[in-house]
C-alpha cells in the first residue's frame, strides 16, 4: 500500500512542475484573485517587460479594500483610493480579466467572493495578494497569500517556486459550546501556539468540533491561520463542503458534477499520514475570547481579566505585553467584561458572511445600540451577503437597534477607506487583527466573535454571550 | 530583482517581537500605485508624533525622539536588528519597497513571516536569522558600542562584528541564496521551464476539465 499522506502532501504533489532535489518546486496556480491594492505594481512591471497573463481564464477581480461603504452613487472622493479602483478596472479591461467593479451586485471582499460564487472548489491552489487567502484552505485548497512581485511572477507564468511547508494538524475534540464560535476557536489556538507558532507550516483543523463546523465557520478558522504565522490553513473534504458547492453560479455543471465530486473527496489526509507537529485542544474548554492587547495572540477568556506582563518570564514577551497595555490603556486584573468599548465593527474576510450577520442580528434583535456606543456598523463581506440578508430582514433588526447598514469592502478592518477609529478609540472587531493602528492611527481594536460584538453593542461593554439576557423591547 | 552579496554597515536596532506590515508601512501609504517613495514613511507611527499622508513633505513633521531610527548615532544604518516574527501580518510589499527605500539592505533577527521573507528576497534585501541568545548579544553591542558595525558575506553565510572580533554563521535556503546572489529576473528563469508547464497544464485541463471551463 502506498504511504499515507497528508492532505497538504496530496495538494502539493498534484500541482508539481518540476521539482529540484532539495524539494523546492515550481507549483502551478489553479485560480488567482486580485485586488486594487496589491496588483498595480504588478501589472505595470508585467507590462513594461512586454509580458501578458498567462492565462486570464484563471484570475478573479474586485475592488475591496479602498472601496466606500457608504454613498457608492456619488464615487470615490479619495483621489488615491480611485485612482488605484480605476487602475484595477482598466488593467482587467485591457487584459480580459473577470472583474466586478464597485458598483456590480458581486462586489465584495474577495475571500467572501470567490467561494460564495462557487469559483473556490476542492484540490485548487489560489493565490492572492492577501495574507487572509489562507481563507480558502477551508475547502481543501493550497491558498496562501504573495506579496506583488509574486503576484507578477503568477501573472506571467501561472506557478511560483516555492519551499515545502510542513504540515501542523490541530485536533479538536468534542463540541464548541452554544454561542462559542470558530472566531473564539481561532483565538484559542493562536493563543495557544502564538503568532509566529504556525511560521513555516500549513495547519490542518480536524476532529469532531470542525466536522460540526459550517462552511462559513470553516472560513472564519482557516483566515485566521495566518495570524498563527501559518501562510495556510486546511480542512478536509467533507459533505458539509460538498452540500456548499452545488448549485453555485460556478461550481461544476450536472455533466461535471460526479467526477468532480469524486475527485474532491480524495483531498483529507489518509489514516496514518505524519504530520510535523500536532496540538489537539478541547471544545468544551474553549469560552468566547477577547484580544486585549496588540497582538493577535494576546487573548482572553471573556470571563478572565487583563493579564499581569510581570508574571511572564520571557523578558522581550513581558515587554511585548507592557507595549501592549500601555497603548491599550489596559490596567493588569481588570476583568474583561468592564472594557467599554467605543465603536462596533461587524465585518471583514474573517466574520462578515451571511452566518455571522444571523447571529449578530439575533443578538441585536429587538434591542437599541448602547448610548455610549459612538458607532456600530455593519459591513457585509459581498453584494450577495447584503442581498441575502436583506430578503431576510437582517438589515432592518440592524437598523433598528441603531447600527448602522453599509456595502461591501474590507471597510473598518484595516481603514483604508473613511471607515476608521479616530486616536484613543476602542472597537470590538470582528476582524483579525488588533495590531497598533491596524483600524486608524491610535486606534485599539479588541477582536471578538460577531455574537461577542453584537452583544457588546448592546450592553456598552463586553459580555459573556453565553449569559446575556439583555431586555428585548 | 536586485542582487545581494555582501554588506558591511551600521547596525540599528528595533528592540520588540512581532513587529508587523502595518507598523513597518501603515495602510494610508498603500494608496500608492508605485514601488517607490515608500522610505520616508518607513515605521510612519513610531517615527513620527503626527498622523503621517501620502505625498506629504515629511522633512518637518515632529518627530518621535526615543525612536532609535531617529537617534543620531544610528543616522545612515543599513542593517535592521530586530526579534521575533518580524514582518507579520498584511502581505504587503510595500513593507519591503519602503525597508529598501529608506537605505536597509539587510534585517538580522531572530525569525521572519513567511510572505514577508519571501518579498525580501525578491527584492535583494536579506532576511538573516540568528539564534535567540546571539541576538540577545547583538542588542547589547548596539547599545554598548556607538557605531556598531557588521559584515555580512552572503557567498560564505558569515556575519562578523569588527568592534568585538565576533564571527557567526547563519542558515539560509539553497534557492534563495542563489536568487540573491545572482539577482535573476526569476519571471526569466521560470519561464525557461515554459514547456513543462504548458504540458503540465494539459494534463491538469485533461484530469480536471471543468476547472477550465467556467474561465476559459
Amino acid at each position: 500500500m502506498a504511504q499515507p499522506k497528508t492532505l497538504l502532501r496530496k495538494l502539493w504533489d498534484a500541482h508539481v512542475v518540476s521539482e529540484a532535489d532539495d524539494g523546492t518546486a515550481l507549483i502551478y496556480v489553479d485560480l488567482h484573485l486580485i485586488n486594487e491594492v496589491t496588483s498595480p505594481q504588478a501589472f505595470e512591471s508585467l507590462t513594461l517587460r512586454g509580458r501578458k497573463p498567462w492565462r486570464t481564464g484563471s484570475i478573479v477581480s474586485t475592488a475591496d479594500h479602498n472601496v466606500p461603504t457608504t454613498l457608492r452613487a456619488r464615487g470615490i472622493t479619495d483621489p488615491l483610493a480611485r485612482l488605484q479602483v480605476e487602475t484595477l478596472a482598466a488593467n482587467c479591461a485591457r487584459l480580459g480579466i473577470r472583474h466586478y467593479g464597485m458598483n456590480d451586485p458581486h462586489q465584495g471582499i474577495l475571500h467572501v467572493v470567490a467561494p460564495e460564487l462557487g469559483i473556490t472548489q476542492p484540490g485548487m491552489t489560489v493565490v492572492c495578494g492577501d495574507s487572509h487567502t489562507s481563507t480558502h484552505g477551508a475547502f481543501a485548497t493550497l491558498a496562501f497569500g504573495v506579496g506583488t512581485s509574486e503576484i507578477e511572477h503568477v501573472l506571467a507564468t501561472q506557478c511560483l517556486r516555492m519551499a515545502p511547508l510542513k504540515a501542523m494538524r490541530v485536533t479538536v475534540s468534542g463540541k464548541l459550546g452554544t454561542h462559542v464560535s470558530s472566531k473564539d476557536l481561532a483565538l484559542a489556538v493562536i493563543a495557544r501556539i502564538g503568532t509566529s507558532g504556525g511560521v513555516g507550516h500549513a495547519l490542518e483543523f480536524s476532529g469532531e468540533a470542525i466536522a460540526a463546523l459550517s462552511m462559513e465557520a470553516r472560513m472564519t478558522l482557516c483566515n485566521m491561520s495566518i495570524e498563527s504565522g501559518a501562510r495556510i490553513g486546511l480542512i478536509g473534504v467533507d459533505d458539509t463542503t460538498v452540500a456548499y458547492l452545488r448549485g453555485r453560479p460556478d461550481a461544476p455543471t450536472e455533466a461535471d458534477w460526479p467526477e468532480a465530486e469524486r475527485h474532491w473527496r480524495g483531498f483529507v489526509s489518509d489514516l496514518g499520514a505524519v504530520f510535523d507537529a500536532e496540538i489537539s485542544l478541547a471544545a468544551e474548554e474553549i469560552a468566547p475570547r477577547v484580544t486585549w492587547g496588540t497582538a493577535p495572540d494576546m487573548s482572553s477568556p471573556v470571563s478572565g481579566v487583563v493579564p499581569d506582563p510581570d508574571t511572564l518570564a520571557d523578558p522581550t514577551r513581558r515587554a511585548a505585553f507592557r507595549d501592549a497595555l500601555a497603548y491599550m490603556d489596559l490596567t493588569p486584573g481588570t476583568p474583561i467584561t468592564d472594557i467599554r468599548p467605543d465603536k462596533i465593527f461587524i465585518g471583514s474576510c474573517t466574520n462578515a458572511r451571511i452566518e455571522d450577520l444571523r447571529i449578530a442580528a439575533a443578538v441585536v434583535r429587538g434591542r437599541r445600540v448602547a448610548d455610549g456606543i459612538r458607532q456600530a456598523l455593519v459591513v457585509p463581506g459581498s453584494g450577495q451577503v447584503k442581498a441575502d440578508a436583506e430578503r431576510e430582514g437582517l438589515d432592518r433588526i440592524f437598523r433598528d437597534a441603531g447600527f448602522e447598514w453599509r456595502d461591501a469592502g474590507c471597510s473598518m478592518c484595516l481603514g483604508m477607506n473613511d471607515d476608521r477609529l479616530g486616536r484613543g478609540e476602542r472597537c470590538a472587531s470582528t476582524s483579525n487583527r488588533n495590531f497598533e493602528g491596524r483600524q486608524g492611527a491610535g486606534g485599539r481594536s479588541h477582536l471578538v466573535s460577531p455574537a461577542m460584538a453584537a452583544a457588546a453593542a448592546i450592553a456598552g461593554h463586553f459580555v459573556d454571550i453565553r449569559e446575556f439576557e439583555g431586555d428585548r423591547r | 530583482m536586485k542582487a545581494f552579496e555582501h554588506v558591511s554597515g551600521l547596525v540599528v536596532p528595533l528592540d520588540r517581537r512581532d513587529v508587523d506590515t502595518d507598523a513597518i508601512i501603515p495602510k494610508q501609504f498603500m494608496k500608492s500605485i508605485k514601488r517607490t517613495g515608500f522610505g520616508k514613511n518607513l515605521f510612519d507611527s513610531w517615527r513620527y508624533l503626527d498622523d503621517g499622508e501620502p505625498d506629504a513633505d515629511c522633512s518637518n513633521r515632529p518627530r518621535n525622539p526615543d525612536f532609535p531610527l531617529n537617534l543620531p548615532r544610528y543616522a545612515g544604518a543599513s542593517i535592521l536588528l530586530c526579534r521575533e516574527n518580524f514582518g507579520c501580518g498584511s502581505s504587503r510589499e510595500h513593507a519591503v519597497w519602503a525597508i529598501e527605500d529608506y537605505g536597509f539592505r539587510a534585517l538580522v533577527g531572530v525569525s521572519f513571516a513567511d510572505i514577508f521573507r519571501n518579498n525580501c528576497i525578491k527584492n535583494g534585501i536579506l532576511p538573516l536569522t540568528l539564534p535567540p541568545e546571539t541576538i540577545d548579544e547583538l542588542f547589547a553591542r548596539t547599545r554598548e558600542i556607538e557605531g556598531f558595525d557588521l559584515d555580512i558575506d552572503l557567498t560564505s553565510q558569515t556575519v562578523r562584528a569588527p568592534a568585538t572580533g565576533d564571527g557567526w554563521n547563519f542558515e539560509i535556503d539553497a534557492f534563495q541564496k542563489h536568487c540573491l546572489l545572482t539577482g535573476l529576473d526569476d519571471v526569466e528563469l521560470t519561464l525557461l521551464e515554459e514547456e513543462r508547464i504548458r504540458d503540465y497544464e494539459a494534463r491538469r485541463r485533461r484530469g480536471t476539465p471543468w476547472l477550465f471551463r467556467q474561465t476559459g
